[in-house]
């Protein structure tokens, strides 16, 4: 007991243990980012996060929860809008993620009375974690592997060939729902870490960095997981040692390890 | 005559209120093989996602035999450079075993890249391998978008002789696009010549005579095709040789490169 109190009532250790979870999911997630092309969508997701947290103060509701929220309504907006065809994807995207970042922060001018840090809010504040940012993590990262785990083959197949997967009665637009409920929930507890504008950058850069080495699907996960994991020990040391900061620290080392990968190893199969 | 797998009865699909599909009526059983062919913009993969499910007809009945097992080919296999994805793990994610994998990769004579990566595949591999998945699962139906595409024209042969075998080791239906005029006329049982409806269909013999079939496709192709399938004295081999079948004389009206 004395020795886990001893490890988390150390601001640096929780901020470790905290990121190492964060990488744990940020690895098989940022994989769906590169192979669905989902950067500028989680993006937007991560950009919405701030009109949840907005939402939480004014209509008093947990953080975590109202990010949540916000994440998964603007996803269903973004797939219904995106249907309707009037408007390119990618146009699509612009605005609601312009919009929801500028309304969220106009909303949190006019609550005066409540003080947020907006800095942390949209660079991270890893180094503020408290224990109880860790449950939501370890949490969060159990819900989503499990649900991850489970929907594997199916997820896959859809996003290998989604017709393919439509005639072998894979259920793709549930999945296709799932994924999104786990994006909501990672840019939830990874906010924390790197914060709204940064957060694509730890899905994306490790995945990217893993399909240089990896033969197949799932090792291409496990390596995404291990870069991961590299950028934060090595983003903390970082901020450790130079005093920089924590949250763009991390997404420097995810892209130092990301140039050295690509100038070292030879092409993929 | 078997019982009917698909039945479709006055199928119409539209795109904002213009008919892509208008009115079709058609019917497959075990044994068929139906091909469907047409002009460009003419309705054709919109038909056979119709079947497939994946399109939803705006009137008509798509009915399918309870517990069908679709095989679908579909045109292209597009993947996504940033996944990795080997022959085998491709072949498995289809839920079969590993036996029965190999197994369809040798039927469809790649069963050599069983390690291979799919990004490194060429056209006519790819379309082995996509039909190898579509064989796996032991399908009622083997629904096929223009297969032969990327294929060369030997190749080509092969690949319709094939389905033709995988049809009588199956006892299954097929339904396939086609745009190879020529080939179709000699491998197929049924052909539906569809421009939004049906503009005619029939036995490839009878059709190139329709004035509907020679109304869409030009004198000039229904007489060649007229031709080429009272001429058809050959066959291939896999690798798209000649192989002569009862006395030979040569009479190869078509190119061999």
């Amino acid at each position: 007991m004395s020795i886990i109190d001893a490890v988390l009532g150390d601001f640096f250790w929780r901020a470790l243990i905290g990121g190492l979870g964060v990488a744990l999911v940020a690895g098989p997630l940022g994989c769906f980012v590169v192979w669905r092309r989902l950067a500028y969508f989680g993006d937007t997701l991560a950009h919405s996060a701030l009109l949840g947290i907005a939402l939480s103060f004014l209509i008093s509701v947990p953080l975590n929860l109202a990010v949540i929220i916000t994440c998964v309504v603007i996803a269903l907006a973004l797939v219904l809008l995106s249907r309707t065809r009037v408007l390119a994807t990618d146009t699509l995207l612009g605005i609601l993620a312009h919009s929801a970042l500028a309304i969220g922060l106009v909303a949190l001018s006019f609550m005066p009375d409540v003080r947020v840090d907006l800095t942390g809010l949209l660079f991270g504040d890893l180094l503020a974690m408290n224990r109880q940012d860790l449950l939501w993590i370890y949490g969060g990262a159990a819900f989503v592997l499990t649900l991850l785990a489970i929907l594997w083959r199916g997820l896959l197949m859809s996003t290998i060939h989604e017709e393919l997967a439509r005639v072998e009665g894979i259920p793709v637009e549930r999945l296709r729902l799932a994924l999104m409920l786990m994006f909501s929930l990672v840019i939830a507890v990874a906010m924390k870490i790197v914060g709204v504008l940064l957060i694509t950058a730890l899905l994306v850069i490790p995945a990217a960095t893993a399909r240089r080495l990896a033969k197949n699907p799932e090792h291409m996960v496990g390596l995404a997981v291990v870069f991961g994991f590299v950028a934060v020990a090595g983003g903390l040391s970082l901020s450790w040692h130079l005093d920089t900061p924590a949250g763009p620290s991390v997404v420097v080392t995810a892209f130092v390890s990301f140039l050295l990968v690509y100038s070292l190893a030879r092409k993929p199969a | 005559m078997s019982e009917a797998l698909v039945q479709l009865q006055r199928v119409t699909v539209q795109f904002d209120d213009r008919p892509v599909v208008d009115q079709v009526t058609l019917q497959a059983s075990r044994g068929d093989i139906i091909t469907i062919i047409g002009p460009n913009g003419a309705g054709k993969t919109t038909l056979i996602k119709t079947i497939l499910g994946i399109q939803k007809a705006s009137q008509g009945r798509v009915s399918l035999a309870p517990g069908l097992t679709i095989g679908y080919v579909p045109q292209h296999l597009t993947l996504e450079a940033t996944l990795p994805l080997s022959v085998r793990r491709f072949m498995l994610l289809s839920g079969q075993s590993l036996t029965d994998c190999r197994a369809a990769l040798k039927r469809t004579g790649v069963d050599h890249l069983l390690d291979a990566s799919v990004h490194h595949l060429s056209g006519g591999e790819k379309q082995r391998l996509l039909l190898a998945r579509a064989l796996a699962r032991k399908p009622d139906l083997l629904v096929l978008d223009e297969p032969a595409q990327g294929v060369d024209i030997n190749g080509q042969a092969a690949l319709y002789e094939l389905i033709r075998e995988l049809r009588d080791e199956l006892h299954c239906a097929v339904i396939m696009i086609s745009h190879d005029l020529h080939l179709v006329m000699a491998a197929t049982d049924k052909v539906i010549c569809l421009n939004q409806h049906v503009c005619c269909s029939g036995y490839p013999a009878d059709i190139s005579h329709d004035p509907a079939f020679i109304e869409t496709f030009g004198h000039q192709v229904a007489e060649s095709l007229a031709v080429y399938h009272h001429r058809h004295n050959h066959s291939h081999d896999l690798h798209g040789d000649v192989v002569d079948t009862k006395g030979t004389q040569g009479a190869c009206n078509h190119e061999h490169h």
